[in-house]
């Protein structure tokens, strides 16, 4: 039985294809998610200190205003942005729409310019309000 | 010929015992963060290196502490199922696949528990 498992052909996967906008995409896509779910830790931690008191709150807000902490929580909005733009397009193809092969290369490249655009955007009103 | 039963159809669950749960719940939680984590991002830069006083008074007004809790139990479920994808994707060794998917469940509950905790105590006792 191990044997018969063993030997079984297995699917195409990513080193088969030609490397597409899409294809990348759905990597990035990933990607963020994983990077995500781990930078939870760091938005965890600033609202626990924040609810533990002053001492402890300072330690963790120190660092998230310093410049460190604050090119990580820029990518943490461009993760979050281009993972929400992903999203959006998964959402797209689930209603059925966007299969055509032009257009979702096209949106693919689309969706990398657009986070990046809307990150810079974000930060840029947030500093001129702020 | 059909050989399933007329609730077997209804229920479409097939051999692998469970339907369309996992996707339809990603699915609902992706569009409710998209407009609580646009609201969270901003609040998050906004606020991140501010004075404590003024963090813990932005945080316990009743509609931002609602949109933070809101916020931590839609990303919560989102993230545990998404792990949960990614590790049956890759991982092949039965007992490995099952560890990471308790670790995962254990993460994601420990994390979202500590935050929603953490949300409430800053909402009711600053």
């Amino acid at each position: 039985m191990a044997n018969m498992t063993k030997n079984r052909p297995l699917s195409p996967h990513l080193q088969i294809y030609r490397f597409t906008p899409t294809m990348a995409m759905s990597i990035v896509h990933r990607i963020t998610g994983g990077a995500l779910y781990f930078g939870t830790v760091l938005v965890a931690a600033w609202l626990i200190a924040a609810a533990s008191g002053e001492q402890a709150f300072n330690a963790v807000n120190w660092f998230f205003g310093s410049f460190v902490g604050q090119i990580i929580l820029f990518g943490y909005t461009w993760a979050i942005l281009h993972h929400m733009l992903g999203g959006l397009r998964h959402i797209m193809w689930d209603l059925g729409y966007g299969f055509e092969k032009h257009f979702s290369t096209k949106l693919a490249k689309a969706s990398v310019v657009a986070s990046v655009a809307l990150t810079v955007l974000v930060w840029a009103v947030v500093l001129i309000v702020r | 010929m059909d050989m399933r039963t007329p609730l077997g159809k209804v229920r479409g669950l097939g051999s692998a015992k469970s339907g369309t749960e996992h996707f339809w719940k990603v699915r609902t939680t992706s569009i409710a963060l998209v407009p609580l984590l646009l609201f969270y991002v901003v609040f998050l830069i906004v606020h991140a290196g501010k004075p404590y006083a003024e963090v813990v008074s932005a945080l316990s007004n009743p509609f931002v502490a609602t949109i933070n809790a809101l916020t931590i139990i839609a990303s919560i479920v989102h993230m545990k199922l998404g792990m949960e994808e990614i590790i049956q994707d890759y991982i092949h060794t039965e007992v490995t696949k099952l560890v990471l998917l308790m670790l995962n469940s254990f993460f994601s509950l420990l994390i979202g528990g500590l935050c929603l905790f953490a949300a409430l105590k800053i909402a009711f006792a600053g």
